[in-house]
């Protein structure tokens, strides 16, 4: 029963999501039997009384009715054989369940944070992606997680899996997605305000997306690779994400922006000029602001120079709102 | 009209003595001690929460005709469902049967005068009364949006009235209390002399089993909703992580309560069923003990399946194992009425009225929804479904296709009875094949949505779940239009109807065996009960 797989009619049929692991086929053909069982069970309920609603319709007012009495016998077959079959649902779905609730060993791992409203997926590399869970196909990923203020619920429809995300614990869930692609996450725990919002997606990549998405490759995750090479190089120590002046100029609304220059020139800074002057600071130096900046040629890999530029280009239309003024810097 | 050969007094016609007409002042009803009136004044109260609860409803289904905002906003809507559930589930099914037509009938069918304490019967009215406008209150408090259940620890930090919601539903528990504690003592000690439990009409053993289930269960809602108040107001943190409370332990406490609720809800709507069907069909009930026992099972069982609930919280896999076995054997109880009741019907002689008719739709609506039931108590299922909309349409199919239609079953059956004057048989099958045929229309889609993972309490609704939503608003129109049509020819039934007779559908139950609208001692004269309640092996004479 439960090793069939559903063929797609029936799963669209019971208007099922498609199945996006292993563990999902084998839960759709327990649903499949269970609901049909349900079906049976209450349409024979309704044929039976309507054929006893015609075959002993009044035909006379007040006429007596022979006593009929259930065998004491029968009643109790007709419960154990109905236990039986509930039985075997139980037996079928516990097994199932679990499975569910097992996680594999040497599953990857990633950590996963709930708060109002939206998640937080950080990965064993140090990437850290929001609202979007990064997996391969074909491997299985355990995902530790907890929610930093209510309980949520982690729900991948297509998975058939949800797990309560509760504040101070941590609590298990894991996925064996099959093929590349993408997958809606729901919170399925009333949360609050915002509740219907907290909507994420699991993209299973195929390996070799995947390898790319590892080496950071991938867009989104370079902004955010950014953020964290600026901090850790002291980028921002001079150069501001919000629109402030400070040392330098600020990296907000800058992007394809024309540059006036100290010597009177101007340029677009595209990703060219952004990489040059990271590793030849004087070469183009804004007018307005002094020639302070050290070289980080030999300290910037191609990478984290790419990943800064990334972050530059999503600030083309604006950086965050300022949270605190900066003091004023004097130019020359 | 007719009247069966059962022993009815000479004395016993409908007169200007009954209890309806004994006293007409406004003190009269407001200072009565008589079961029957308070039952009437627990019907008005119950039902005017059925009204409110419906309007949210309705609130509820047209804001999800178009994805994004329809008619109100995020907050609103999460008061408007969480207002539904919490009236619908308190202050209308939890009471509305057993203190409705319980108060009513059960004295009438055990041959007793009274309950066994009648000022705490009228108590036990103006406590719910007070409890409800506390809830309704806090509306204008602004209003809460925890969902009916009070999950922490979201209830405990919300900006919203959980204070005076839970303070509410407190004191609305000590009424439920109250009248418990008086229909156990009344079985007990009123019934008439030598009529013994095992002759009891069924609907006075449902009501028993419910009442049990009711002063066991209370206390700890009762306990777990102070707390809850208690965090929200002076920040106690009992339940709260950050201060090592246990968000999961007052889902325990919250559920071994609401389980049991849900038996609170659907037994005394069996207890209906179980009665009409005898009745409609002049047969005794095919098994007649197997109907007593599984109540008590269901009352007893009931307490042991609430894990069944957090299949997903986070619970052992042992303990959630033991849940799901417990809640299988909970569905054979309910199974085993359904068997009961559908043989029952077996070389019957029936006669199709509207409470019958209503019997059926239970059938048909609580089977699903049973059957359901234990779907989703196959674990590796509900970790799917749990929180999505299958168990919405799953609990709806219980409540409202079993508990709602049981209502209304009993509404028509009773009416009679309580009145002695008959609504229209036309406008009722009208009006239930709305209420009926909306409902289905209603809250099959749901399960669809449910399958398909749309989770509940979801304002915004993902636009893949557009169409099934659609559906399911119109509905729910014509369901509302049903239960408009209901007041609308009883209340004209009430003034023009036509005279009743003490006992139109020629029942052989007890309670039909005094005048319609029965006198306000109940039994004028010596009451007999010697021929059995569901004994329709000889023949009634027409007496015309």
């Amino acid at each position: 029963m439960s090793a069939a797989t559903l063929p797609g009619w029936a799963i669209h049929a019971l208007g099922l999501p498609p199945e996006a692991s292993a563990l999902s086929r084998q839960i759709d053909g327990l649903h499949a039997a269970v609901i049909s069982a349900t079906f049976a069970g209450t349409f024979a309920v309704f044929a039976v009384t309507l054929w006893f609603i015609v075959r002993f319709r009044r035909k006379r007012d007040f006429e007596s009715t022979p006593r009929v009495v259930a065998s004491g016998v029968r009643e109790w077959f007709q419960g154990a054989a109905l236990l039986a079959l509930f039985l075997v649902f139980w037996a079928v779905g516990y097994s199932q369940y679990l499975r569910i609730e097992t996680p594999p060993e040497h599953a990857m791992v990633v950590y996963v944070t709930a708060k109002q409203w939206m998640w937080k997926f950080s990965y064993d590399d140090g990437q850290s992606t929001n609202d979007t869970l990064y997996v391969p196909a074909g491997q299985r990923v355990r995902l530790v997680m907890t929610s930093r203020d209510v309980i949520h619920s982690f729900y991948a429809p297509s998975f058939r899996v949800k797990q309560d995300v509760i504040p101070g614990r941590w609590v298990n869930l894991w996925l064996d997605a099959a093929q590349p692609g993408s997958y809606p996450i729901e919170c399925a725990e009333y949360c609050g305000v915002a509740h219907s919002n907290m909507l994420g997606e699991v993209r299973v990549l195929s390996p070799a997306d995947w390898a790319k998405w590892r080496r950071g490759a991938n867009p989104g995750e370079m902004i955010a690779r950014g953020r964290d090479v600026a901090a850790k190089n002291g980028c921002l120590a001079c150069h501001t994400l919000d629109g402030q002046r400070h040392v330098g100029p600020t990296w907000s609304r800058l992007f394809e922006s024309r540059v006036a220059l100290a010597d009177g020139r101007s340029v677009v800074a595209d990703e060219a000029y952004l990489t040059r002057s990271m590793m030849d600071p004087n070469a183009d130096v804004v007018a307005g602001f002094n020639p302070v900046m050290p070289s980080y040629r030999g300290h910037l890999s191609a990478e984290e120079a790419g990943a800064l530029v990334e972050l530059i280009r999503s600030l083309k239309d604006g950086g965050p709102k300022p949270v605190v003024a900066l003091p004023k810097v004097t130019s020359p | 009209m007719t009247i069966a050969d059962l022993p009815i007094p000479p004395g016993a016609e409908p007169s200007a003595e009954s209890f309806l007409g004994a006293k007409t002042t406004f003190r009269s009803w407001a200072l009565t001690t008589d079961h029957k009136r308070i039952g009437i004044l627990f019907f008005f109260a119950t039902t005017l929460m059925l009204l409110l609860g419906g309007v949210f409803a309705m609130l509820i289904r047209i804001e999800h005709l178009t994805p994004g905002p329809t008619i109100m906003s995020e907050e609103t809507y999460d008061r408007m469902f969480t207002l539904h559930g919490v009236i619908m589930v308190w202050l209308f099914m939890i009471p509305s049967i057993p203190a409705a037509f319980g108060n009513f009938i059960v004295p009438l069918q055990i041959g007793a005068t009274e309950v066994a304490f009648p000022r705490l019967n009228l108590a036990s009215f103006y406590v719910y009364l007070l409890g409800a406008t506390i809830v309704i209150a806090s509306l204008f408090y602004g209003g809460i949006d925890t969902g009916w259940t009070f999950y922490v620890p979201y209830s405990s930090h919300t900006p919203a009235a959980v204070l005076p919601t839970v303070t509410g539903i407190f004191i609305v528990g000590w009424s439920s209390i109250m009248t418990g504690v008086n229909f156990i003592a009344t079985v007990h000690t009123m019934r008439l002399r030598g009529l013994r439990w095992m002759r009891l009409p069924l609907f006075t053993w449902a009501i028993y089993g419910t009442s049990i289930i009711q002063i066991l269960a209370t206390p700890v809602l009762a306990m777990a909703l102070t707390v809850v108040g208690l965090d929200h107001a002076f920040d106690w943190g009992l339940f709260d992580p950050a201060r090592g409370g246990d968000p999961v332990l007052f889902q325990h406490l919250f559920w071994f309560y609401s389980h049991p609720a849900v038996y609170i809800m659907v037994l005394p709507a069996m207890g209906v069923v179980s009665d009409v069907i005898p009745t409609f069909a002049r047969k005794n009930p095919y098994s007649y003990s197997a109907i007593v026992y599984s109540t008590m099972g269901i009352a007893f069982v009931g307490f042991l399946t609430w894990g069944h609930h957090m299949f997903v919280a986070g619970m052992s896999t042992f303990d959630a194992g033991a849940f799901g076995v417990l809640s299988m054997m909970v569905a054979i109880f309910s199974a085993i009425k359904v068997f009961t009741w559908v043989a029952t019907l077996y070389k019957g002689s029936i006669a199709l009225k509207t409470p019958l008719l209503y019997v059926f739709a239970f059938f048909f609506l609580f089977t699903f929804g049973g059957m359901t039931g234990v779907a989703v108590a196959t674990m590796s299922l509900d970790v799917h479904w749990h929180d999505t909309y299958f168990v919405v349409a799953h609990f709806h199919f219980i409540m409202v296709g079993g508990t709602f239609t049981g209502f209304l079953a009993a509404l028509h059956y009773w009416m009679p009875k309580v009145t002695g004057r008959m609504y229209n048989e036309r406008w009722s099958v009208v009006a239930w094949a709305l209420v009926t045929g909306g409902f289905v229309v209603t809250f099959t889609p749901q399960f669809f949505l449910g399958n398909g993972g749309m989770p509940r309490r979801y304002y915004d609704d993902p636009a893949r779940f557009q169409s099934l939503h659609v559906i399911s608003t119109v509905g729910s129109w014509a369901l509302a239009l049903g239960m408009i049509l209901v007041p609308i020819y009883m209340t004209y039934a009430f003034f023009r109807g036509p005279k009743s007779g003490p006992n139109p559908w020629g029942s052989r139950s007890f309670e039909w065996r005094t005048a319609s609208p029965p006198p306000e001692r109940n039994f004028e004269g010596p009451v007999d009960f010697s021929i059995d309640a569901y004994d329709y092996t000889t023949p009634q004479t027409e007496d015309a």
